[in-house]
């Protein structure tokens, strides 16, 4: 096992050892902050496939995070109020039926942009990807039926089949599973042919056209699968405040996620979770001192891209290594 | 005669004012290297850019294997087997001189959407890749990463990965350029067996190398070919002297 291994490992298991721990103690806030690690990891995860393996800086993935969100939102609430949605379809408090409906959504959105963006690069992608992230962001602010600019609350956490979801223990592992999948699916990705195709074109666009592989396609079908990924977590994230809101949509969350990325490490597969762990612990140690943690938080930023470009799984495992 | 593999009509580019190709007809056949040689700015690389795609030309005729390949992309020809090496060596530099090779044995192969079978597991990709590298003499280099190989491993890579490809025809750039005398010998060696597998079109400044392997020579001057012929014929063609080689060559 290399090291990059063993440490990705050790990280993912200690999230889960502190979850424990917390639970052991009694401690329940403990267990929501490993939650929220869980999920914002999962959403940095998503946001990897397309900025670390295959170099797409999309400063719109709040977009993907809130249509999860809000898929959980709308159905919960519809379910809530036994009102129909579209087409006499019923709203759902299942987890796993919001889950499909979010993921599909975002995918199908994520299709859309990726057909305008990807054809462009570098500052233009950003931008482009920006610009329809605060598009829905404006349209969620300006759409009453679902609370506007107040958004909406989720009343009851929405349920998964054997499990009592309002138990903070029992939510952690439903997040956690699903984050261990995300990893999962991240690691088969980077490793198959279809993650070689993807991390030439972002090495060196040229050489992967030169040998016959048309980089827009890959760089498509990877934006989908990372934005349906980075939904799921949004979706897990509006159950686990019960409550959505158009700042789920909001351009600070798109570069959150960047920034989780960029702390963690580039790319590698535990960077986002170690990237969200960072910030979770200082949010909560700096953010009980001042409200003005984010200053701290861009100094750290700013000592991670002079000093250590690998974020904490470079400083930890050094330089990331392809086979 | 046998078919040409690529054949050129009557290409031209022009860039303003400029016409960095001028009328080129050109072709390409079984088993030679046809050599393009000319001064600098002379439009050769602009010549090459069109036959692989990533230039498009104002009129004429780019047929490779009689079929036209003028509304194809850069990718799209190389899944035709264009073979093509870059005058500065393009590659992707984190992966290693294997995995490089590896992309483009995928990439014969077809499809890159398969997402689930880890690549480094997979003879199939694997093995070929090896004995790319073999063939060129890179075989004990095939871990490191690209950007930490040397210049001339570099432009061995580069073939390397056009022999993966299972090219029909190789495109050279300046293969010989920045390689130290050694290196230069050895690759004319490596290249004049080569053309036995797919016909090379190479552009070369180094002399030697030209005439040791050229079937044919294409003297590029101003967008425009002065002169085609044997070694012999371009040797002691009387334009070419004056406009290329010099008097004193």
């Amino acid at each position: 096992m290399t090291r990059e291994t063993t440490i990705s490992i050790l990280i993912i298991a200690g999230l889960l050892a502190a979850a424990f721990i917390a639970q052991a103690m009694g401690e329940t806030f403990y267990i929501t902050l490993a939650t929220r690690m869980a999920i914002l990891g999962l959403a940095a995860t998503g946001l990897n496939i397309a900025l670390g393996l295959g170099g797409l800086v999309s400063f719109g993935h709040a977009a993907f995070f809130g249509i999860g969100g809000y898929a959980a939102g709308i159905l919960a609430t519809h379910a809530f109020n036994s009102e129909p949605l579209l087409l006499g379809l019923p709203g759902t408090n299942q987890m796993i039926v919001i889950w499909i409906t979010g993921a599909i959504a975002a995918g199908l959105v994520a299709v859309l942009i990726g057909l305008i963006s990807l054809r462009t690069s570098g500052v233009y992608f950003i931008m482009i990807t920006l610009a329809f992230a605060q598009m829905i962001y404006y349209f969620a602010i300006s759409w009453p039926a679902y609370g506007g600019e107040d958004g909406l609350s989720i009343y009851v956490r929405n349920a998964f089949p054997g499990m009592n979801t309002l138990a903070p223990m029992s939510f952690f592992l439903i997040c956690f599973g699903l984050l261990a999948l995300g990893l999962i699916v991240f690691a088969m990705l980077r490793d198959s042919r279809f993650g070689a195709a993807l991390q030439a074109g972002r090495q060196n666009e040229t050489r992967l056209a030169a040998v016959g592989i048309g980089p827009f396609r890959v760089r498509l079908t990877a934006f989908v699968i990372s934005a349906m990924m980075t939904a799921l977590a949004g979706a897990l994230f509006a159950d686990l405040n019960r409550f959505v809101s158009p700042s789920m949509f909001s351009w600070h969350m798109s570069g959150e996620l960047i920034v989780l990325i960029i702390l963690g490490g580039v790319g590698r597969l535990a960077g986002p979770l170690a990237g969200a762990i960072v910030y979770v612990l200082f949010e909560f140690a700096l953010g009980g001192i001042t409200e003005h943690w984010q200053f701290f938080l861009g100094l750290i930023l700013l000592a991670v891209v002079l000093f250590a470009r690998g974020g904490v799984m470079g400083l930890l495992a050094g330089r990331a290594r392809h086979g | 005669m046998a078919e040409p593999i690529l054949d050129i009509r009557d290409l031209r580019k022009s860039f303003g004012a400029l016409k960095a190709t001028d009328g080129v007809s050109l072709d390409l056949r079984p088993g030679e290297i046809h050599a393009l040689i000319g001064p600098n700015g002379a439009g050769k690389s602009t010549l090459i850019h069109q036959i692989a795609g990533s230039l498009t030309p104002d009129s004429g005729e780019i047929r490779f294997e009689g079929r036209d390949v003028k509304p194809l992309d850069v990718a799209a020809r190389a899944r035709l087997g264009m073979g093509r090496t870059f005058q500065v060596s393009s590659l992707a530099p984190e992966f290693s001189a294997l995995r490089n090779v590896m992309l483009a044995v995928q990439a014969r192969q077809g499809s890159s959407f398969h997402f689930f079978k880890p690549v480094m597991r997979d003879r199939s990709l694997t093995e070929p890749a090896r004995e790319a590298l073999t063939r060129v003499g890179l075989a004990d280099r095939a871990d490191v990463p690209a950007a930490e190989l040397s210049h001339g491993e570099r432009r061995q890579l580069e073939i390397a990965i056009a022999l993966a490809l299972g090219a029909k025809a190789f495109l050279l750039d300046e293969p010989m350029a920045g390689m130290g005398p050694e290196g230069s010998q050895a690759l004319t060696g490596f290249l004049d067996r080569l053309r036995d597998e797919a016909p090379i079109l190479l552009i070369e400044h180094d002399m030697d190398a030209v005439f040791a392997l050229a079937d044919r020579i294409s003297v590029l001057v101003y967008g425009r070919i002065i002169a085609t012929g044997s070694v012999d014929d371009i040797r002691n063609h009387p334009a070419v002297r004056e406009a290329y080689l010099g008097d004193g060559a």
